[in-house]
């Protein structure tokens, strides 16, 4: 009953191709970005800014990166924190060698420094695929983490091998994350990430999108009917390392202010895998609440003990968290194999026909 | 730069074989328990299709919970017997909790769940025994702890005897797994259970039974590699990063086959230490991070189903 298209008729083409064809969904989706740009700044203070928001846009992003690969192409890969790791370290090089150039173009750039490690990685996945490919992509992880260390270029030669923003200015504003407004560079990330899923949105309903589903379903069929794998595979992995090269820099230039090796290892690889599958393969949406639950989550659990004066220490609700989130990952996968994008789907029809039993 | 690559460290391995001969048994030694965490892995993967991330942290957990139950004052031999239980215990409740309900999802979903249970054995780890790195009770569980040295080849090679001792004890259990496998009625069902899952359940062979017997030989694996382990290094949960050279080692080895987990550890437990010695200067070292990864990535690309691995590998 909330949720009807009745009476919504398409006259032409474009009505019938628009991203979203329901009337309530483009006042939804304005709503939430409405929030977003204008009621977020004005009700959320630095914390809630720095450690929440922030980070939860860059990771969701991240998230958008590994689901276009691993979602809409069914190539599985460990490597996503690696691919962030390059955009960051590219965006460090960029700022420090052009640091009069504007820092967003800098994002930007930075993202085709990561395609192109991520097309080499993504070499294999000509020959094989599923588990073997993952293991192909820890190589990537592992080598480029090494490649971080070992290869002081990359840092410029200083001792500490971090690299940490420059202070960047953007219109004659502060934004580093020492000095900087959160606001400023909340606004920034907010728009790069709802320009850089808009664009997801539509490659991914284009021919290349179509591409790598059908790659993703049944790969003979595909190649029978003229996709050649050697295209979709590739332009999948660079696209997807892309929006993690972009998601890396901005992580280390707009949240961390300073980063090392350490912010791009393996675990960050599965943080955002986590943030994947439950999000739900295959649905962009779904990066976004898979990022919020898998970030937001281990944070309030955090609090929590302080909230309510237990006198739990913070390493042993460290480990809790750990016991919690690996059975959340478990009963979820159990109950929903396809995420929240399912339940979000259900929730939908739901209200379609609310309250009666049948639409 | 081509000197450096072709001849001088075949040079210095010539100049020092003593030298050259000790770097072949530590990485012998490493191979092993690389062998040992893959053999884990090929174990569950046969009998289940399952990718067990978990296997890295399942050694930790065992050799956590043995050291733990001894801290209690639990006579070590005792405790070693109650760490079985726990591992039979945690095999049974996996296969009821986490793969049952997951059976017939995709290869990724079951990846993610073992990942899952990975957080969540680290998690219970970290929590009961505490997160610090704790040493294994290698005397009072009477492995030997001498050095003997080897006067040969114009040096001296020295052979820890804990090293000997793993490696026996090793050879002992991997030879116990093929009588197990091939001579005994549950060893013959968990073959037909590999070979194919649906005749296997037609000649009334209980598949849940089987997944939880695999999933406690795996975590008899598991813990003595994290005895072995824990002896030569600490008991910590650093072990986690050097599991997933395992993968590697499946990847030489293939998924599915035992030989190979054992030859590719040692090809990749000694090819390590050499790259790392003897190579590893040109590039300023640090290579045995990924030397592994990066010959299973060369190997893919030419012999995609491993050494002894199957045949039908699934490629594009």
């Amino acid at each position: 009953m909330f949720y009807r298209e009745a009476g919504q008729f398409k006259t032409n083409y474009r009505d019938d191709q628009a991203i979203f064809p329901i009337l309530q969904d483009r006042i939804g989706l304005g709503i939430i970005i409405a929030f977003a740009f204008i009621g977020v700044p004005l009700l959320a203070n630095d914390f809630w800014m720095n450690s929440i928001m922030i980070p939860f846009l860059i990771w969701a992003l991240a998230a958008v990166g590994l689901n276009i690969l691993t979602g809409y192409s069914g190539q599985l890969s460990l490597g996503t924190g690696a691919f962030m790791g390059v955009g960051a370290y590219a965006c460090y090089k960029l700022v420090t060698i052009f640091p009069d150039v504007n820092i967003i173009i800098h994002f930007f750039i930075s993202g085709f420094f990561a395609a192109g490690i991520g097309i080499l990685f993504g070499l294999p996945s000509l020959r094989i695929k599923g588990l073997y490919l993952a293991i192909t992509t820890l190589a990537a992880q592992f080598f480029l983490e090494w490649s971080f260390i070992r290869i002081p270029w990359l840092y410029n030669y200083n001792d500490s091998g971090a690299i940490d923003s420059t202070t960047p200015k953007l219109f004659g504003l502060p934004i580093d994350p020492a000095s900087g407004d959160p606001v400023h560079r909340y606004l920034i990330v907010l728009s790069i990430v709802v320009f850089l899923t808009w664009i997801a949105s539509n490659v991914i309903r284009g021919r290349i999108g179509r591409s790598w589903m059908m790659i993703r379903d049944m790969d003979i069929a595909a190649e029978l009917m003229g996709i050649r794998p050697l295209y979709a595979k590739l332009s999948a992995f660079a696209m997807s390392s892309y929006y993690c090269g972009v998601a890396g820099a901005m992580m280390v230039f707009l949240w961390l202010g300073s980063a090392e090796v350490e912010s791009f290892d393996i675990n960050k690889s599965f943080l955002v895998l986590f943030m994947v599958i439950i999000g739900g393969l295959g649905s962009l949406i779904g990066c976004f609440m898979g990022a919020f639950f898998i970030f937001v989550l281990p944070i309030i659990m955090r609090a929590l003990p302080g909230f309510f004066n237990l006198g739990i220490n913070a390493a042993t609700m460290e480990h809790v968290t750990s016991v919690l989130i690996g059975s959340l990952i478990i009963a979820f996968l159990i109950l929903e194999p396809h995420g929240f994008a399912r339940l979000w789907q259900i929730t939908k029809e739901k209200l379609r026909n609310w309250p009666f039993p049948y639409g | 730069m081509l000197h450096d690559i072709f001849i001088n460290p075949f040079v210095d391995m010539a100049s020092a074989p003593d030298f050259f001969v000790q770097l072949i048994w530590e990485g012998f030694v490493a191979g092993t328990l690389y062998a040992l965490i893959a053999l884990g892995f090929v174990l569950i993967y046969k009998a289940s299709g399952v990718f067990n991330f978990a296997q890295g942290i399942m050694v930790v957990f065992a050799a956590l919970t043995m050291v733990g139950l001894h801290a209690l004052g639990i006579p070590a031999w005792i405790a070693l017997f109650l760490t079985l239980g726990v591992m039979a215990i945690l095999a049974i409740g996996i296969e009821r909790v986490v793969l049952r309900p997951l059976v017939g999802q995709h290869d990724a979903i079951l990846l993610m769940a073992t990942i899952g249970l990975t957080l969540f054995l680290k998690g219970v780890g970290e929590t009961v025994f505490g997160g610090e790195p704790k040493s294994m009770i290698t005397e009072e569980l009477g492995l030997p702890t001498g050095v003997t040295d080897f006067d040969i080849l114009g040096g001296l090679v020295s052979l820890q005897h804990l090293d000997i001792a793993a490696v026996v004890i090793a050879s002992l259990m991997v030879i116990a797994l093929a009588i197990f496998f091939s001579k005994t009625r549950i060893g013959r069902a968990l073959r037909a259970v590999a070979d194919d899952h649906n005749a296997a359940l037609s000649v009334g062979i209980s598949l849940n039974q089987i997944w939880a017997i695999v999933w406690f030989a795996a975590g008899v694996v598991a813990l003595v590699t994290g005895i072995m382990w824990g002896a030569r290094s600490d008991v910590s949960f650093a072990l986690e990063i050097i599991a997933f050279k395992a993968l590697a080692v499946l990847i030489l080895g293939g998924f599915t086959s035992i030989p190979g987990a054992i030859v590719g550890g040692l090809i990749i437990g000694i090819g390590e230490k050499l790259a790392e010695v003897y190579w590893g200067g040109l590039v300023g070292g640090g290579v045995e991070a990924w030397f592994a990864y990066v010959l299973a990535l060369i190997f893919l690309l030419f012999r995609p189903q491993g050494l002894f691995g199957e045949k039908i590998i699934e490629r594009v």
